[in-house]
């Protein structure tokens, strides 16, 4: 039973276009290299191609329109519909990278769970956020944390932000149109210093200063616009991000509960806070009276 | 999206000994962006009538100014106040005669009668009415305040029980609701007059 890593022609798509040594491994294994009974079988679960798919002509047009989640605000009226509704947001600064998160997960109106953990640790050195179908980002960003661990034991160094987001990308390219639903940004701190990529369900991988994804993306942006500098302290920077966060869930429904900020360093992550946004509301309405008062 | 769930809101009914309560959250929003959140969506008709107005907020406004003028003509008709039963049927028929093209309103009216004793009624977006003892509710987390309301209600309960119950219903219930919330707002009638409360809610 191996065939995860097989050379058949669009059963891994996402696995051949960044070798990251898993064919030299699946060569060596046949040639009896490091194939003994000892030898654990390669991972099957979560490798693109290994889902089971309808039996229709056009899985990918089935899974859409019937259970799939669309993008944004729109709705073509699937049978299932998937938990959503967020705002994340991450930014580069002189001294490393914010991300901060909201806690809300929303089925519709109803709120399924105010304190969810959307930042997900890849590894002491790659943080993930998750927006969108809140099981295509758990399940693929574990997915990229093990694919992160192979490439360590294979390779004897950390893998770089660059690459690591690439093998989410790649995944998402290869399931496209298929209705997964995922708006992430992949942190990190790698040799090159801080970087910050920006993946999505359609197979967008973007570099960039400062993102925000979700539905109280626009409100974050805001803020981040109003306020954002390179050259912003370290405590700066936390009260923009966290700012960022509370406006957007004041204003928008399908955000809301706690939030979550990490403060990305040379040593790796660093857990900063996770407070009530509704205990920032009445904290904030202070110091705007305050310096009304002045 | 309903049409009905495109402002969102919540409110919530309740009879006490001698007294009933009306309470409502206080957001207006267009699906998921918060506009306002001093949004007046239950109205006092008299000394002894509330009406609260759950769905699409246009409506809400249009509604309540039809009822106000219904109100006066009546006043000034019979020279006496609207009992709730009767104004809980005037509304029914106000909302039958539009069956073809509805306002988006499902209402809920809570008041004393002559006697004295509460009256709570709710009905659909085209007047067909349920009337009921104990609590009745509306707005996009039905759901929710029905599950609050089935395990806080009690019979007989004084006024000042009755606008815990009411209160704690409606928070809770909200707090689970994305488009309601944003803070909220209890009356509740006696023989004696009305008392109103502001209620301070989550934020987000």
């Amino acid at each position: 039973m191996d065939f995860a890593f097989g050379p058949e022609p669009c059963m891994a798509i996402g696995h051949d276009i960044l070798d990251i040594g898993s064919r030299k491994a699946q060569a060596k294994r046949q040639r009896g290299a490091l194939g003994d009974a000892m030898s654990p079988a390669p991972l099957e679960l979560g490798m693109p191609g290994q889902f089971d798919l309808p039996n229709v002509e056009d899985p990918a047009r089935y899974c859409r329109t019937n259970f799939a989640s669309v993008c944004g605000t729109g709705d073509e009226h699937q049978a299932v519909k998937f938990a959503k509704g967020t705002t994340t947001l991450a930014f580069k600064f002189n001294d490393g990278i914010i991300i901060s998160v909201d806690s809300r997960s929303t089925m519709g109106n109803y709120i399924s769970s105010g304190t969810v953990q959307k930042i997900i640790k890849i590894n002491p050195f790659l943080l993930g956020t998750m927006a969108g179908g809140a099981a295509d980002c758990s399940f693929w960003e574990r997915n990229l944390g093990m694919e992160c661990r192979l490439y360590e034991l294979r390779n004897g160094r950390r893998i770089t932000v660059a690459a690591a987001s690439k093998l989410l990308a790649n995944v998402m390219s290869s399931y496209r149109g298929y209705g997964l639903s995922m708006g992430t940004m992949v942190t990190g701190w790698d040799e090159t210093g801080p970087q910050l990529y920006y993946v999505d369900d359609d197979g967008t991988r973007l570099k960039g200063r400062y993102f925000s994804v979700g539905s109280g993306s626009m409100y974050a942006y805001g803020v981040l616009d109003t306020g954002y500098k390179p050259d912003l302290t370290v405590d700066e920077a936390i009260e923009l991000g966290t700012r960022a966060i509370y406006h957007a869930t004041h204003r928008d429904a399908a955000s809301g509960g706690i939030n979550n900020l990490y403060h990305m360093t040379k040593d790796g992550w660093k857990f900063i806070h996770a407070v009530d946004v509704n205990d920032l509301h009445y904290k904030y309405a202070e110091e705007k009276k305050n310096a009304m008062a002045t | 999206m309903s049409i009905l769930s495109y402002n969102g809101g919540a409110m919530v009914a309740m009879a006490g000994k001698d007294c009933v309560g009306i309470a409502a959250d206080r957001r207006l929003g267009v699906q998921l962006t918060t506009l306002a959140t001093d949004f007046q969506k239950v109205f006092q008709l008299n000394d002894k009538l509330f009406v609260g107005l759950a769905g699409l907020a246009t409506d809400v406004q249009t509604l309540h100014q039809e009822l106000q003028f219904r109100l006066g003509l009546y006043k000034l008709k019979e020279e006496r106040e609207m009992t709730p039963q009767v104004f809980s049927h005037l509304l029914s028929q106000l909302l039958y005669e539009k069956r073809f093209g509805p306002y988006f309103i499902e209402p809920i009216v809570a008041g004393l009668d002559a006697k004295g004793k509460p009256f709570l009624s709710g009905m659909d977006l085209i007047g067909a009415t349920m009337t009921a003892e104990d609590f009745v509710v509306s707005g996009t987390c039905t759901g929710n305040l029905h599950g609050m309301c089935e395990s806080l209600y009690k019979p007989d309960m004084d006024p000042d029980t009755l606008f815990e119950t009411l209160a704690q219903s409606l928070l809770s219930a909200v707090d689970r609701d994305a488009i309601s919330g944003w803070g909220g707002v209890v009356h509740i009638i006696t023989k004696d007059g009305v008392t109103t409360k502001e209620l301070k809610g989550r934020q987000d």
